[in-house]
């Protein structure tokens, strides 16, 4: 059995050089990535840390960097609750469509029993949401997921 | 129908920086949908059982159906056949739901496309293609007051793949 991969497709009013900036530009991804800053020496090889507040998210390694075409990097999530996840990977596609930028993010090589593959189709709805939004409007939403609000009643 | 058989085989969640009622407004309204779905008309009779149309730019049903859950502005199910003969009759009847949640600052939009039977991924391909650009630009135009056009290819692998089980394609 193959396994698990997850795609997310999303249109933004963007040009190829900026929303390139956004993914690899620890200020940006700080502000639609929910605190998350990305920080590499951004060539093939190098490793890459997600960190928020200084702690330690995701760590991995750059597998492609083709500016302004595709990004890939390994997936290693430091979360204690996802400790004996394994190591997953993620390539983002960028194809320009007219005034339009095409943002294919493709998460794959997840753990078989199908846990992080709900986690994370979870979270790239989010992110990628507001990335579009930042880009377009040059802000960013509060986003409450529905399941958060509903423990927090 | 027995809704049981219909599994979602497209699932796609987006976030807006909107409210339920006006989410709500742009899905059934043909004046937003002109705007952010390459020029077709939605058209939605506001009531269980009413009837759910899709117009192409020139007029022509390119979608009928029919409301099949209406809990605005919450929750929305309709019936969506495409008009290409024989298709129904081979693929099924195609049952699209748009779910709309409040999320903080933001709308959770989530658009599930059920079919009662195994479909392959070139025929959902067009499905798949399609609802993040239509989707994309009615956040779009939520957010900013106006969607991008969006040059879409036509969905070669799903036509390839409809040729392929005699269906006529336009």
């Amino acid at each position: 059995m193959s396994k698990p991969s997850y795609v997310y497709v999303t249109y933004i009013e963007t040009t190829p050089e900026a929303l390139w900036q956004a993914l690899t530009d620890c200020d940006f991804t700080e502000r639609y990535w929910f605190g998350h800053r990305i920080t590499s020496d951004w060539k093939q090889g190098a490793p890459y840390k997600l960190t928020n507040n200084g702690n330690p998210k995701v760590e991995g390694e750059v597998i492609t960097f083709d500016p302004t075409q595709r990004l890939a990097y390994t997936w290693h999530n430091r979360k204690p609750e996802a400790a004996g996840e394994g190591t997953s990977r993620v390539t983002f596609d960028l194809e320009p469509h007219g005034k339009v930028v095409k943002l294919t993010v493709t998460h794959d090589e997840l753990g078989e029993d199908g846990k992080a593959l709900r986690d994370i189709s979870g979270g790239w709805p989010m992110v990628l949401s507001n990335l579009k939004s930042m880009l377009e409007t040059g802000h960013t939403i509060e986003i409450v997921p529905p399941s958060c609000a509903k423990d927090a009643a | 129908m027995n809704l049981d058989q219909f599994k979602p085989l497209t699932v796609y969640t987006i976030y807006i920086a909107s409210t339920p009622e006006k989410v709500w407004e742009a899905l059934t309204s043909a004046e937003f949908s002109r705007k952010y779905f390459s020029g077709f008309a939605v058209e939605v009779e506001p009531k269980l059982g009413g009837t759910f149309n899709v117009r192409a730019p020139d007029g022509s049903e390119h979608i009928s159906g029919e409301v099949f859950e209406y809990d605005p502005p919450r929750k929305l199910t309709v019936t969506w056949n495409v008009n290409w003969p024989d298709l129904v009759e081979k693929l099924g009847t195609t049952l699209v739901t748009y779910e709309i949640e409040p999320a903080g600052e933001a709308v959770r939009l989530t658009m599930s496309e059920r079919h009662d039977r195994h479909l392959s991924d070139d025929i959902l391909s067009g499905g798949r293609t399609g609802w993040p650009a239509i989707l994309s630009g009615l956040k779009s135009l939520l957010e900013t007051g106006k969607a991008p056009q969006i040059k879409m290819s036509p969905p070669m692998k799903m036509l390839e793949a409809l040729k392929a089980m005699a269906i006529r394609t336009p």
